[in-house]
């Protein structure tokens, strides 16, 4: 069992406020991924978790136990890093084995182990091999077999599929997703890409200037994002937003008015929680998903309009149609067979039951 | 697949044979060069070696050609040098200095490199550019400050004042080969090190002195190469000929007033010589692979 928790902690690099004041608690077995753009805290909270970096100020407890003031090695956690951070003069074995040696397990306990670790990750032919001899997808392996021979409370991840090119970075999150599930320990990870972060993790937490903007399973942060940044960070290509006033249609219902000859209809469901905001510039929020060929749905009709394209940028299974509404550059994704090409005018329908309206003052989704 | 690109006004044939000229010429130019310095600079072994081989009746006869052995090899250059002078008693006390301020430089060097390179603490940078400033200063400027030393603490006229005196040379410069090298090792492989379990001193011994190998084997080297064939401070602090070292003990007994023993200064030369050829020869990869560690690394 081991729970984390961060309670009110604090970086500060001399006048600079990397970390601020941030609560996070962590159940046993978890796997989270801390998220969020270069320079946002993430990798700073998590080297304060691993007794990398001191705490200016708050507490970090590994169950239960603060641990401010333990070195690394007595908080009992493993970390992987972004550069492997391998032993370059000892053997893939020598490697996994060292934290042990330095505990003084016995060698059958160390072979045990280790042999265990190499089985787990499919590195048993690669452990009488240096580093050097090993790919980059090898050497993260032998990493994270270092990390999980030593049986820790918390996993600790600092970017570790940074390294790898984009193929094997596929491979190797689908490797740490199983071995999460076969070695059943709490886990933080920290990455800058969404993609990892969304198939990885339990829950989400997404970072910026140093605060947590929101904590959620991958589901909530992309149907149920709280700010404009969650809902541009989470999602790919990232959600569109739209300048957009908000009116009402004469009788109870609300519109979206985009431009003088666009407006859309705003679904019933969500109208009560808009109504406050009638007569508001906003900005409508819209995920490229959600903006498609016209497909058969209730008011199908009123949530269609006619663009120009702009660029077409085919995927295979689905195709990317950029177009320009009001100043704005918007991206669509549509059935490759519904596309039409750069200068033609193309039908378009928004599915306005995922719409977000975003106060543009305070980044707060309404 | 090939793309050719052609060039207006050069056929691809006649550009080819042009690229093939230039480096034909450039080759020629770097042989005639390299086979000149070669020359150059085995000419004086080679008079060395020459001279160590013949006798001494042939090298006053004068009128045979010096470059050659006209009367036949003779070792009796070194029979006599290892027989009748106190050479071996040089080079024991050479060996012993040697080794000893070898092995005071590293340890001190490299336990100071490794906590100016890698614990930043206040003034450590201060602290690492002072200890390179000390090198520069010359031993002929130190010699004077170092006789009172040495004086003072009764070590005058003996080798072990060496042992203390030579690492003046050797730990600034062997410590800022150091620095350079504990720097370029990522600063992950001692965290990775640190949550592994391992203190500083255990960091040390196992991550970072076999990962630095190259780096201190080329401080090694210097250190070396430095004790062994130091001058001035032996030419300052020795006198006497059971406590003098090769360099200056060679030259001492072998010329006496205007008296030249040639073929015997030649013979110590080259058995001086010896111990730093051979480790050179071992060690050249890692010692050039240590020296242009700094350069090739971020």
């Amino acid at each position: 069992m081991a729970e984390l928790a961060l309670r009110q902690v604090v970086k500060r690099f001399d006048d600079v406020e990397a970390v601020r004041s941030i609560d996070l608690a962590i159940p046993d077995n978890e796997f989270v991924v801390l998220v969020g753009p270069s320079g946002c805290g993430k990798s700073t909270t998590l080297r304060m978790i691993a007794g990398l970096e001191e705490v200016t100020s708050g507490d970090i407890c590994i169950d239960g136990e603060v641990v401010n003031d333990l070195p690394p090695k007595d908080r009992d956690i493993a970390m992987v890093f972004q550069n492997y951070a391998l032993y370059p003069h000892m053997t893939a074995f020598e490697n996994m084995s060292f934290g042990l040696k330095l505990r003084k397990f016995s060698k059958a306990e160390i072979r045990r182990r280790v042999e265990h670790a190499a089985r787990i990750l499919d590195i048993t032919e690669l452990l009488d091999r240096r580093p050097k001899a090993l790919s980059g997808g090898q050497r993260q392996r032998v990493a994270m077999g270092r990390a999980i021979v030593r049986n820790p409370k918390v996993f600790l991840f600092d970017e570790p599929l940074s390294n790898l090119d984009a193929k094997l970075r596929v491979q190797m999150r689908t490797e740490i997703k199983r071995v999460h599930q076969k070695v059943k320990t709490t886990t933080v990870y920290v990455t800058h890409d969404q993609v990892e972060a969304m198939t990885l993790a339990d829950r989400i937490v997404v970072m910026n200037s140093g605060r947590i903007e929101q904590i959620g399973t991958p589901q909530e942060l992309y149907h149920h994002p709280r700010t404009r940044f969650v809902a541009g960070f989470i999602g790919s290509p990232s959600m569109n937003f739209i300048p957009c006033r908000l009116e009402t249609n004469g009788g109870l219902g609300l519109n979206v008015r985009v431009s003088s000859s666009l407006v859309l209809p705003v679904p019933a469901a969500h109208a009560t929680r808009y109504r406050s905001s009638v007569g508001k510039d906003l900005l409508l929020g819209l995920r490229p998903e959600h903006i498609t060929e016209p497909r058969d749905s209730t008011n199908a009709e009123s949530n269609r309009f006619s663009v120009t394209v702009d660029v077409v940028e085919p995927l295979g299974v689905e195709t990317m149609v950029f177009f320009t509404v009001n100043g704005s550059e918007i991206c669509s994704r549509v059935e490759p067979s519904s596309v039409e090409p750069a200068g033609a005018n193309m039908m378009l329908q928004a599915d306005m039951e995922h719409m977000h309206l975003i106060d543009p003052g305070n980044g707060a989704i309404i | 697949m090939t793309v050719s690109v052609a060039v207006p006004g050069i056929r691809p044939r006649a550009r080819r044979a042009s690229l093939h000229r230039t480096r034909r010429w450039a080759l020629f130019a770097s042989y005639f060069f390299l086979i000149l310095f070669a020359i150059f600079f085995l000419l004086p072994p080679y008079y060395m070696v020459v001279t160590a081989l013949k006798s001494d009746a042939e090298m006053a006869r004068m009128v045979t050609n010096p470059w050659i052995i006209a009367d036949g090899v003779t070792f009796d250059q070194f029979k006599i040098l290892f027989s009748q002078t106190d050479f071996l008693i040089f080079f024991k006390n050479t060996a012993i200095v040697t080794v000893c301020v070898v092995v005071i430089t590293m340890v001190i060097s490299v336990l100071a490199a490794f906590s100016l390179g890698r614990m930043r603490f206040w003034g450590s940078s201060i602290l690492a550019t002072g200890i390179f400033l000390t090198y520069l200063v010359p031993d002929t400027l130190l010699f004077i400050p170092m006789f009172q030393i040495v004086k003072a603490i009764g070590l005058l006229n003996s080798y072990w004042g060496m042992v203390l005196v030579y690492p003046t040379l050797t730990v600034p410069f062997c410590t800022w080969i150091m620095i350079g090298y504990f720097q370029s090792i990522p600063k992950e492989l001692d965290e990775a090190a640190l949550i592994d379990g391992a203190g500083h001193l255990q960091m040390l011994l196992k991550i970072f002195i076999p990962v630095a190998l190259p780096g201190i084997i080329a401080a090694t080297i210097f250190a070396f190469t430095v004790s062994w064939a130091a001058f001035v401070y032996p030419m300052a602090f020795l006198y006497s000929s059971d406590q003098q070292v090769l360099t200056v003990g060679t030259v001492t007994s072998l010329i006496r007033a205007d008296v030249y023993k040639w073929g015997m200064l030649m013979a110590g030369a080259l058995v001086a010589a010896a111990p730093p050829l051979v480790i050179y020869a071992f060690l050249m990869d890692y010692y050039i692979a240590g020296l242009t560690a700094g350069a090739t690394k971020g």
